[in-house]
Order: structure tokens, then C-alpha cells, then sequence
């Protein structure tokens, strides 16, 4: 076990965690973002350095400060170590860099773009990134490709998380897509736009930060914030068959996989109940999906509120009216 | 000329074959070290040597490979970088071309020391021709006994390999440069673990530079104190300088370290003065990735005292009045030379060369080259000058392999010391359409004139 601090707050992991996990587990307004890090996936983090944080303190044996930012989703904690996030302006300045970098080449189409509503960059950019952009060039461009029957690629809204990539080579047995090119014409490409058909494809589309990789039956058929995510599951022979619907009235617009609170799927799901069931009497629908409130979807979730909870939360918003600050909201640790 | 351990016998017809170069006194550390010696002791030998990687980073070898995991049960490996692709870089290829069997006899030595069974020498894809040379000198090496089973009766076997990239500056990134060697795309690995932990097939792994690895035969063949008297101070050794630019005489040069600046850019042994009896105005002293330095930073010190060719010497200061000695490229500029010209050329190469997996560097190097080529082609504006600076800044430190520090250094220290430079292109677009502006109307600095 080891003893890590994070912004200030001490807590006790395995050995060998990593110092985002760690912050996971303490919860709240410390854990830093993660773009490429994704934790049932193998191998990945480490690319998108917005989950920079400062380590003040390397471990207790060692003290010294580790002289440059460290990506928190990589590097495993140690005990007695001291990790400054939001409590570091060199750590903010840094993450606001890369979120402008992200940008630079990101079209910015939100008004037509899939994603908009559950998209990580867009909350990214609002939580870190800047109102306004100094970048005056062209931005690089890229045709649409579809691969396969069921994914279109936009290539110019990824932002090279490496993800999907590791979908294909970690949950199906045929790699048939990777990166091409490289620096800033480096591209996600399957070979010669060779179709990607495999049972388990349609997880890239889920683990897409962006809209580069979305869901062609679902393509431009409604906002996600105007559609009732409801937790649904069916048996299904290739998967475990628990999934969210996406529902407008009785009528199922898409079938994803259920994330957690950080956007993460643990149970991936097959294309099967993805795109053959879109028929509400094939589910067995469970209730409404918690979704996080400071979410856009939250805009229409009819979720059952606790009056209690509803009181306090009002009460809140009252004595920040007075212009007293606004005190932690309530899901919020300490 | 001062004294040469490595380049000595250059001059010697026929040196590229092994029956020339064994006559010269060739593999004499292999039989020094594997008849006489233990593997530690040659190790001991290198760390007494002081010797440090001839890469760019200056790492001691010596420690370098008493960090190899000897406990592990895996194989152990030895990777020699000839991955050599630095604008401004060429002293391995004029090594390997000119004298291969030194480089394979370093081999033969370093890997009895590391315990390697079968090494590998990555070499760049564009020496191709380097490659057969290279081979050729293996299956010399392997007909007389030196490479294979057995090496010379003992019980010490070793297998050598050359491996060409494919024309990718980043494999020259040890961790790119495995990964590319194990046959996939050559992106940096996140450390830890280190190579020599888990390095090449996961096993523990030595990467050394070219020149580091030659280094080794006269290491072994003088020992390591009598090498340490080499040179000055941390900085033992000779080295291999590849010198060009506006200068006499380019081409590489072995020195001891030590040699003042002074006297390498203007003593006739070495560049042999600036062409044309023009101005020194700046030095790239290793490689494009070091920041520059105006001609009077280069040849003295901020505090006043000469600069010496040393790793000491160069980065005093640090990176607001100094530099580094890197992988020795030294490029010199005459005082018709466009600063911002240059600083497009180079930034246009890590722009070509950013391997697209972390986002500061893929997406800031491209975002550099176009504001440059924006200021150098008169469409600039004051502003952007901050921008770049700012752009550096969030480079630097914050990707995953050196790469991103490569491209942001030379941008931060170009407008750290030629900020004037760069205003002059912002206020005069018409003055800087011609690519040659310099050559007609050499730039003439306030700050000089004050001086003067």
C-alpha cells in the first residue's frame, strides 16, 4: 500500500496504482481529465498530456520534486508522494496548452456533429481551455471514409487518442485498422479503406472522445440531449448484453454501451445488440440511466429526484444567491 | 591537430578492409578484453573512462550500463544507434563509411562486457550504401573469427546484425528505435520502464551511440584512466565534430575536448575561418535541436572566460547565455544568414518528423512552422513573435519522448537572441520577399551598434 496526497487530500492505494486511478478513487474536483486513457483498454494513455499533474513531493524515501509535469495516467504513485493538480498553476497552464493544441486542428463543427452533448472535448475545452483561439492557419482536412457498413470516419475532428485502434487489436482478433502517416497527417485509416467487420467494431464508436467515429444508424437523427438514455439489457450469446437505449418516445434511435462516470465502458457490447435491435420489446428496459448532472443530456433526464436532496440543493442555490460561495455541491467530496 | 583515438588511421589506404585494419593494430581490444578480461571489468574500465554518450545527451555510458538488469533471466541486448539524422549531424556516417571495422570491433567488446548474445546495429534507411559496407565488414569479421561461435577459442559466442529504418528522424529516440526494430511503427514508448529494464522484446537493453560504441576500442586498449586524461574536467575523450555552414574547410574533425571555440572555427587544422573573410554572426554548436548563440556568447562566456568544446563549457549558463555540446553538429553562420530563415528550416523539419502521438508535439510543431514561414515571408505580425515563444513554452517538457524539447529549444533561443531579427521582418515585408534579403542588405543590429 502506498500513501499518496492529491491536492491535499491523503489516501492509500495498491502499489503500482497509477496517480489518476489513485485520484479516482478519492473522487471530485482533483481527478484530472483523461482524453486517451482508457481503463479497460490495454496500453493506452499516456498520448493526450492533458492528464498532466506536478508531482511536489517524488516519495517519502526521496523528496525531491520530479522536475517536469508527469501524465498522471502512466505514472505509478509512490509512498509518501505529493501531487498537486488543481492546485498547481503551472499544471493549469500547461493543461490549458494542450487543450489549445487539441483545438488547433479540431474543425469546431459542434453544430452538426454527432457527438455534440456527450463529446470529452467539448467538456474539456470548457472546463480548461480558453474562449477565444490565436491560431490563424489553415487547419488540416481529411475526406469522410466509412469503414465498414456501420462506422463513417471524420478524420479531421480525431484527435489521435490511439483508442479504436486498441479496440481492433484487444477485443477482436483481426487488426484491419491503425494509424497512417505521421505527425500532423497522421490519420486513423483502415488499409486501402478496407471495411472494418468484425463483431465487436462497434465499440470504437464508444470509445471515441469525439466525433470522428459515429454511429451511422444514428447519424443526424436526433440531438443526444433530446433522447432518454434508459438502462436496458437482453441475453445475447456473444456479449453481456447490458446496454443503454437511447429512446424518443417508444421509438430506440441508438444502442450503446453503459459508461461510468469518466466516460468509460467496462462491459463492451457486440454489434449485434448495437445496431439488430432497435425495437424496444427485444429489451428489457430497467429504468432511467443515472447521467451525471453537469452533463447536457441531464438537460432532459427525468430521472426520479429525492426530494431531500432536491431541498438541500435549492437551499445551496439560495445562499449563493446572498453571494455567499457557492459551498461544495452535494455529490461532491470534500 | 590534437590527439585522435578514433579517426588515427582514416587516412590509411584499404582501412575499410579487415586485412588493412587488423594490420593497423585492429581488434586488439577484442582480444585484450576477452582473453584477459572479465565482462565487468570492461564495464569498470568505460566508468573510469568518464566516457558519455556521443548521442547528444552527455549520459556517462559507464552508468548506463551498470543500469542493465543482469539478474533477469532474458537475453540482453546491445543496439547501436546509427540512426543519425540530426540536420547538421554526419560524423557516424563518416565513421561507418570510412572505418566500419572499428565500429564493429566496439560491438564485438561492448556486448562481451554487456553479456549480449546478439546485438544490432539500426542503422538510418538512407545509408543504405552504409549498410553493405557495414555487412561487408560482418562477413569479414565472421570468416576470421571474431563474430559467431566461440570468438577466438573462447566460450563467449555473439551474432551482429544490421537493421535499416525507414527514413524516420524519431526512431533515432531509443524506445522509437526498439520498437521500430521489433517491426512496428517506430513511436516512443512511455518511460518507465527503461530499456534497461525492458527494452528490446521486452528483455534488458543497452543503446549506445555510434561514436560511443567506437569509443570502447581505445577505452579497452589504453585502460580507462589513461583515456580519462583526455580531454578536460567531466569531458574525457576525443570527439567527432561534424562542422559546416559558412566556414573554409567543412567536414568532421576529431578533437580533444577542451579545444577552445575560438580556435576550432578559425585555426586552419580545423574549419579554417569564416568563407568569403566575412562576420561570424551564429553558431548552432550541436545539432538543430540546441538552442543557438550569437557569435559573442559562442566564443566567450556571459561571465567573459572562453567557451571550450566541452559539455561543460557549452551549456554554461544554462539556456539563457548557453547551449549544448549535443551530437556535436556544429553549424556556423556568416552575417548574411536569415535567422528566421534558418529557424523556418528547422522548425519545417520536426514538423516532418513529429511522429504524430502526443498532441503539444504533433499539433505545435506544425503550428510553429506556419507562423514562421508566415514572418519570413513578410505576412507577420508583432504579436506572433510572443506567440511563438508561448507555443515553445508549452512544448517543452511536456511530451512523452525529447522530440517536442528538440523543436521548441531552437525557436525559444533563436527570439531570445535575435528578437530584433524578427521585428525587422514584421516591419519591412517588403524588404524580406527576397529569399536572399540578407545577402543584399546584411541586417545590422541596434544592440551592436550601442556595443560598437
Amino acid at each position: 500500500m502506498a500513501k499518496v496526497t492529491i491536492d491535499g487530500v491523503e489516501i492509500e492505494v495498491a502499489d503500482g496504482t497509477t496517480i489518476l486511478n489513485a485520484a479516482r478513487q478519492l473522487g471530485g474536483a482533483s481527478v484530472p481529465p483523461a482524453m486517451c486513457y482508457y481503463s479497460s483498454l490495454k496500453g493506452s494513455g499516456g498520448k493526450c498530456r492533458v492528464c498532466l499533474v506536478k508531482v511536489a513531493q517524488g516519495s517519502g524515501k526521496d523528496p525531491r520534486p520530479i522536475p517536469k509535469l508527469v501524465a498522471s495516467c502512466s505514472t505509478p504513485v509512490a509512498d509518501g508522494m505529493v501531487v498537486q493538480n488543481l492546485t498547481s498553476p503551472e499544471v493549469l497552464e500547461a493543461r490549458k496548452g494542450v487543450v489549445e493544441f487539441l483545438l488547433i486542428n479540431h474543425p469546431l463543427d459542434c453544430p452538426v456533429c454527432d457527438q455534440a452533448g456527450e463529446c470529452d472535448l467539448q467538456n474539456l475545452a470548457y472546463e480548461h481551455g480558453a474562449s477565444t483561439t490565436r491560431y490563424e492557419e489553415e487547419r488540416r482536412t481529411f475526406e469522410k471514409i466509412d469503414i465498414g457498413d456501420k462506422i463513417k470516419l471524420h478524420m479531421t475532428r480525431c484527435i489521435l487518442c490511439y483508442r479504436c485502434t486498441m479496440v481492433a487489436n484487444q477485443l477482436t482478433d483481426n487488426r484491419v485498422h491503425g494509424v497512417l502517416n505521421r505527425g500532423d497527417a497522421s490519420e486513423i485509416s483502415t488499409y486501402i479503406e478496407k471495411a472494418v467487420d468484425n463483431d465487436f467494431s462497434g465499440n470504437m464508436i464508444d470509445v471515441c472522445p469525439v466525433g470522428a467515429l459515429t454511429d451511422k444508424t444514428f447519424r443526424f437523427k436526433s440531438r443526444v440531449w433530446f433522447t432518454k438514455p434508459m438502462d436496458a439489457h437482453r441475453s445475447c450469446t456473444k456479449c453481456s448484453g447490458k446496454t443503454v437505449l437511447w429512446m424518443k418516445d417508444n421509438e430506440v434511435l441508438r444502442v450503446t454501451a453503459r459508461k461510468d462516470q469518466y466516460g468509460e465502458v467496462k462491459e463492451f457490447i457486440c454489434n449485434e445488440c448495437r445496431y439488430d435491435h432497435k425495437n424496444a420489446a427485444d429489451w428489457t428496459i430497467e429504468g432511467p440511466r443515472h447521467i451525471d448532472r453537469h452533463s447536457v443530456i441531464a438537460q432532459n433526464h427525468y430521472e426520479k429526484t429525492d426530494l431531500l436532496t432536491l431541498k438541500k440543493e435549492i437551499e445551496r442555490q439560495i445562499e449563493f444567491q446572498k453571494g455567499k460561495p457557492l459551498p461544495l455541491a452535494l455529490n461532491e467530496k470534500k | 591537430m590534437g590527439r585522435q583515438l578514433l579517426l588515427e588511421h582514416i587516412a590509411v589506404p584499404g582501412i575499410e578492409t579487415f586485412e588493412v585494419y587488423r594490420k593497423m593494430g585492429g581488434y586488439a581490444s577484442v582480444e585484450k578484453a576477452l582473453k584477459t578480461m572479465t565482462p565487468d571489468q570492461v564495464t569498470e574500465q568505460v566508468k573510469s573512462s568518464g566516457l558519455r554518450g556521443r548521442g547528444g545527451a552527455g549520459f556517462p555510458a559507464g552508468m548506463k550500463w551498470s543500469f542493465l538488469d543482469r539478474k533477469s533471466d532474458k537475453p540482453r541486448y546491445l543496439v547501436c544507434n546509427a540512426d543519425e539524422s540530426e540536420p547538421g549531424t554526419f560524423k557516424d556516417r563518416y565513421l561507418m563509411e570510412k572505418i566500419p571495422h572499428l565500429l564493429v570491433e566496439g560491438m564485438i567488446t561492448s556486448s562481451y562486457a554487456l553479456g549480449a548474445k546478439t546485438s544490432y546495429i539500426y542503422i538510418r534507411g538512407e545509408y543504405m550504401y552504409v549498410l553493405q559496407i557495414l555487412e561487408k565488414a560482418i562477413r569479414e569479421a565472421y570468416a576470421a573469427g571474431f563474430l559467431g561461435k566461440n570468438i577466438l577459442g573462447t566460450d563467449y559466442s555473439l551474432d551482429l546484425y544490421v537493421h535499416p529504418g525507414a527514413g524516420a528522424y524519431i526512431c533515432g529516440e531509443e524506445t522509437a528505435l526498439l520498437e521500430s526494430l521489433e517491426g512496428k511503427r517506430g513511436n516512443p514508448r512511455l518511460k518507465p520502464p527503461f530499456p534497461a529494464i525492458a527494452g528490446l522484446y521486452a528483455s534488458p537493453t543497452v543503446v549506445n551511440n555510434v561514436e560511443t560504441i567506437a569509443a570502447v576500442v581505445p577505452i579497452v586498449n589504453l585502460g580507462g584512466d589513461e583515456y580519462a586524461k583526455v580531454g578536460v574536467g567531466k569531458s574525457t575523450g576525443t570527439k567527432l565534430i561534424s562542422a559546416s555552414g559558412h566556414i573554409n574547410k567543412p567536414g568532421v574533425y576529431e578533437i580533444e575536448l577542451g579545444l577552445p571555440v575560438e580556435e576550432f572555427i578559425y585555426s586552419d587544422q580545423y574549419c579554417g575561418g569564416i568563407w568569403k573573410g566575412r562576420k561570424l554572426k551564429a553558431v548552432v554548436a550541436g545539432g538543430s535541436s540546441v538552442p543557438i548563440l550569437p557569435a559573442e556568447l559562442i566564443l566567450k562566456t556571459a561571465k567573459g572566460e572562453p567557451r571550450l568544446m566541452t559539455y561543460e563549457s557549452l551549456s554554461e549558463g544554462g539556456f539563457i547565455s548557453g547551449t549544448m555540446l549535443g551530437s556535436g553538429g556544429f553549424i556556423v553562420m556568416d552575417e548574411t544568414t536569415c535567422i528566421v530563415r534558418n529557424l523556418w528550416t528547422f522548425a519545417r523539419f520536426y514538423h516532418h518528423e513529429s511522429c504524430g502521438q502526443c498532441s503539444p508535439c504533433r499539433e505545435g510543431t506544425g503550428w510553429m512552422e506556419k507562423v514562421l514561414h508566415r514572418i519570413e515571408h513578410g505576412h507577420g505580425q508583432m504579436s506572433d513573435i510572443d506567440l511563438l515563444v508561448d507555443v515553445a513554452k508549452k512544448i517543452e517538457g511536456n511530451t512523452i519522448c525529447p522530440l517536442g524539447d528538440a523543436a521548441a529549444w531552437p525557436v525559444a533561443s533563436a527570439i531570445r537572441h535575435f528578437r530584433e531579427e524578427f521585428e525587422y521582418h514584421v516591419k519591412f515585408p517588403e524588404k524580406v520577399k527576397n529569399p536572399k534579403h540578407f545577402e543584399i542588405e546584411p541586417f545590422v543590429s541596434n544592440k551592436q551598434l550601442v556595443m560598437a
